[in-house]
């Protein structure tokens, strides 16, 4: 059982990297518009293609 | 294709913005426009392939009709450009715009395809839910103005505002609350899977080996990140609070985080528990999901256009006999500035040349303009009405100092002075809650002192007013946005409350119960020459007296040129002179000198030209669509009055529709109208003032509930609290039903709320029920409130809307 002492220690690191990449997310201005992605979306193709994404 | 203007046409909806085209149609592509502008725009996107626009949403397009189109040179300003922009490298450049109008998902297209309007454009992204485009665009390419006036030309006229020139970006999104939340629900469910050995009680090898301790310190730890960052807010808004001297909600909630942070660290050390670290990154984390919520529906509901919108930014500057553009922040002291009929006053200033007639009711709601003779003082916020004015300058502008203005005494007054409902009962929520917390520790102290700590954390967890202030706020935030999609837009949630309260409703006649069709315009009298006829119509452009605007659509010469005197006198008429020409247009008295015919069923505008009478406009008014039933609902609840300021022709008709005991009013002009509500008031009535905007302004204003009725969605009246679309006037019995409805849902959720805390709280008070309880119980209270408020303002917004 001595070995739970290691895998708390894993999960908590496991753990950290998902909070890491959610303060990423956050960070990038993911959750900045929470809708209008929903509507770009619909947009036909003969737009993607002209369209310059960063 | 060809191109087209038809006389006469039966309804016909304009292909681009959806609008009635009247008499206006314009034929292009075999399809209908209300007008060139619409058909202008639709032949831009037609050219650039862009018409998948009128097929994401029905006429999506934006009223081009008389919109005014502003020059945006200003914006080439390098100081003002510096201001607004937020990246520029000299060669490419990053804008935010606020942008209004948008209101579709065709919006969204039209606006991220505008790299195919204007090739420097390099990128626009949409961001709905804030209504902005941030654009980059290539600086060797185009400018920021030529960006502005084609975003305009198409409808979407960027919102520059006085406070985005000054600099501070209007609120950011708030991307800390989100880290916050994500720390503190990272510690918290960390926290609960280490406590779980704990919550089952998981056999001795756990209790032997000291892995309790490990556990519990590795909690301790996570726990201090939440204290220190996610929780932050509350400590610094609960100590802010205490300092200004009151009681504030945060500071229960800092106090049950601290004491029961303090108790984990206790019982870790000297008792034999894990502490209470779970139950602790619980409240922070549900408390600030609650406040992400929150924040988000106030946002959702922020009024689109507040009133620095309608401060210029830009002025003409007089130097040395030739106009220029300028900003309004480049003005210096002793600049001669030039101000036209219906601009505002950007700056404090001396009155050299023109006759001053300054409407001050943006500032004071009071619409009567007051004369100014040359040398006197102007203030800032006075609108000119009449003819040209040559302004020099006294004080240089800081820009905040209009926004102070606009800010002041009368708008201030009135938020400050009405405590809502929820403010109140929250002041005294804390104070009770304390009261019962601090009796229930000193009760259990003497004989248990586990208990009566126990009792004094669950106390102050399970007592939280949370869900009383969710409770109103997303009745508020939900039904506000019911009403928006009904066309009936509130300033703010504190004038739901005042709706539901409302015992009188005062109508305004002429444009507000009476809507008068272009096609009612009839023109009797001697025939006029073109020019007489292209006087008349820059005449009645110059005024925005519904009667004006209906015999400008009627008058078909264009209005190109410019008046060299003008003067509108409300109520009356006006008058205005051009080279060789007098001439003076208005109600029967003002141009005859007295009345003669007032059996009249219209309304009749006379003209007199170089001191002949030529002849008069009749409009027939009709009815707005619905007011007849609108009437008879509403005189069951209320008691109804018109002010009018026209003449009682009407009279029989309006005494028939409303009944014999609501009292008629004519001939009033826009101070009588107020005084009128001042005594309605006085009698401790509270008035609800249907009108225009226009020459009952200030009666809006003082009236407890001023909604302005538009029939154009670019008109807005500061002075109101509400703006209805015309259209929707026949369903305001039904807005008024909502409100009270919504005020209803805030009651019972309050009892539910309340119930669940009494409930709470004799289990808490007597110091058995455990912390973790109480923080899954405040959640849940807390969301079944939100729910609870959400399906009731729904369903009775299907009731009664």
């Amino acid at each position: 059982m001595a070995v739970l002492v290691l895998l708390i220690g894993i999960s908590l690191l496991v753990a950290i990297g998902f909070l890491i990449s959610f303060f990423w997310s956050v960070n990038d201005g993911q959750y900045d518009d929470d809708y209008t992605p929903s509507v770009r979306m619909l947009f036909d193709d003969e737009l993607v293609e002209q369209k310059s994404k960063k | 294709m060809q191109k087209n203007s038809a006389e006469t046409t039966a309804n016909q909806i304009c292909y681009h913005c959806g609008e009635d085209c009247e008499s206006r149609l314009v034929t292009f592509d075999e399809k209908p426009f209300c007008c060139e502008g619409c058909s202008l725009v639709y032949e831009l996107l037609s050219e650039n392939n862009l018409c998948t626009y009128y097929t994401l949403d029905q006429n999506p397009g934006i009223s081009r009709f008389q919109k005014k189109h502003d020059g945006y040179q200003y914006l080439e300003d390098a100081d003002l450009k510096a201001s607004l922009i937020t990246f520029s490298n000299g060669i490419e450049t990053h804008i935010t715009f606020h942008v209004p109008t948008m209101h579709c998902s065709s919006c969204v297209y039209l606006l991220e395809n505008m790299h195919r309007l204007n090739a420097g454009v390099i990128q626009s992204v949409v961001n709905f839910p804030r209504k902005e485009v941030a654009i980059s665009f290539k600086e060797s390419e185009t400018s920021l103005a030529a960006i502005a006036s084609l975003m305009s030309e198409i409808g979407y006229e960027p919102h520059i505002s006085l406070a985005s020139a000054e600099g501070n970006k209007p609120n950011l999104i708030n991307r800390k609350r989100l880290f916050k939340i994500g720390l503190a629900g990272f510690a918290f469910g960390n926290i609960m899977m280490l406590s779980f050995p704990e919550y089952f009680s998981l056999g001795n090898y756990f209790d032997q080996n000291n892995l309790k301790y490990y556990f519990g310190y590795i909690s301790m730890a996570l726990s201090l990140l939440v204290l220190f960052y996610a929780a932050s807010e509350f400590f610094i808004t609960g100590i802010k609070g205490l300092l200004k001297g009151y009681l504030n909600i945060d500071l229960p909630i800092a106090l049950a985080i601290l004491i029961t942070f303090g108790r984990s660290i206790y019982e870790l050390r000297y008792g034999n528990g894990a502490g209470y670290f779970d139950s602790m990154t619980g409240i922070v984390f549900f408390m600030l999901i609650g406040r992400y919520f929150q924040d988000r529906t106030y946002e959702t509901l922020s009024f689109d256009r507040d009133y620095k919108s309608f401060f210029p930014l830009s002025i003409i500057k007089i130097n040395k006999g030739i106009e220029e553009t300028i900003p309004v922040n480049k003005l210096k002291k002793g600049d001669h500035i030039l101000v036209r009929n219906n601009e505002l006053i950007p700056v404090d200033a001396m009155l050299i040349k023109g006759a001053g007639k300054i409407d001050y009711s943006f500032v004071t709601g009071e619409a009567e303009p007051v004369e100014k003779f040359r040398g006197e003082l102007l203030y800032a916020g006075g609108k000119q009405v009449g003819g040209s004015l040559s302004l020099e300058v006294l004080k240089t502008v800081s820009q905040s100092y209009l926004t102070k203005l606009w800010n002041k005494e009368v708008f201030q007054e009135r938020e400050t002075q009405q405590y809502t409902f929820v403010q109140t009962i929250s002041k005294y929520f804390t104070l009770v809650l304390f009261a019962i917390t601090a009796s229930a520790f000193f009760y259990w102290l003497p004989q248990d002192l586990p208990r009566a700590i126990n009792a004094l954390t669950t106390t102050l967890i399970i007592a939280c007013p949370c869900a009383l202030l969710l409770a109103a706020t997303f009745t508020h935030g939900n039904s506000i946005r019911q009403l928006g999609k009904k066309s009936f837009y509130l300033k703010n949630a504190s004038v739901l409350e005042k709706l539901a309260k409302i015992n009188v409703i005062v109508f305004d006649k002429t444009g507000t119960i009476t809507e008068a069709k272009f096609a009612d315009v009839v023109y009797k009298g001697a025939p006029l020459s073109a020019q007489e006829n292209q006087l008349l119509k820059v005449l009645f452009k110059n005024s925005a007296h519904p009667l004006s605007k209906r015999i400008y659509d009627f008058i078909k010469n264009d209005s190109s040129i410019e008046l060299t005197t003008f003067e509108e006198i409300p109520g009356k008429g006006m008058i205005a002179s051009y080279p060789n020409f007098k001439i003076r247009v208005g109600s029967e008295q003002f141009i005859l000198g007295a009345m003669q015919n007032a059996l009249l069923k219209e309304s009749i505008v006379y003209v007199e030209i170089n001191n002949a009478i030529k002849g008069y406009f009749s409009i027939k008014h009709v009815y707005r669509s619905g007011f007849a039933s609108l009437i008879a609902r509403l005189k069951k609840k209320f008691e109804l009055m018109v002010l009018s300021g026209d003449h009682d022709a009407e009279r029989s008709t309006l005494q028939f529709m409303l009944g014999d005991t609501t009292p008629l009013y004519f001939k009033q002009s826009p101070s009588d109208k107020l005084h009128k509500i001042e005594t309605l008031q006085a009698k401790g009535k509270v008035v609800m003032m249907v009108g225009d905007g226009l020459n009952d302004a200030g009666a809006l204003r003082q009236s407890d509930v001023g909604i302005a009725i538009t029939d154009q969605a670019n008109y807005f009246s500061p002075a109101s609290d509400i703006i209805m679309d015309g259209r929707s006037f026949g369903n305001l019995y039904r807005f008024i039903q909502f409100a009270k409805t919504s005020k209803k849902i805030i009651v019972i959720s309050f009892v539910i709320s309340l119930l669940y805390n009494a409930v709470g709280l004799f289990y808490a008070v007597q110091g058995n029920l455990s912390p973790v309880i109480a923080a899954i119980l405040m959640p849940i209270s807390s969301i079944s409130i939100v729910l609870f408020t959400t399906i009731a303002t729904a369903i009775s917004a299907k009731i009664n809307l």
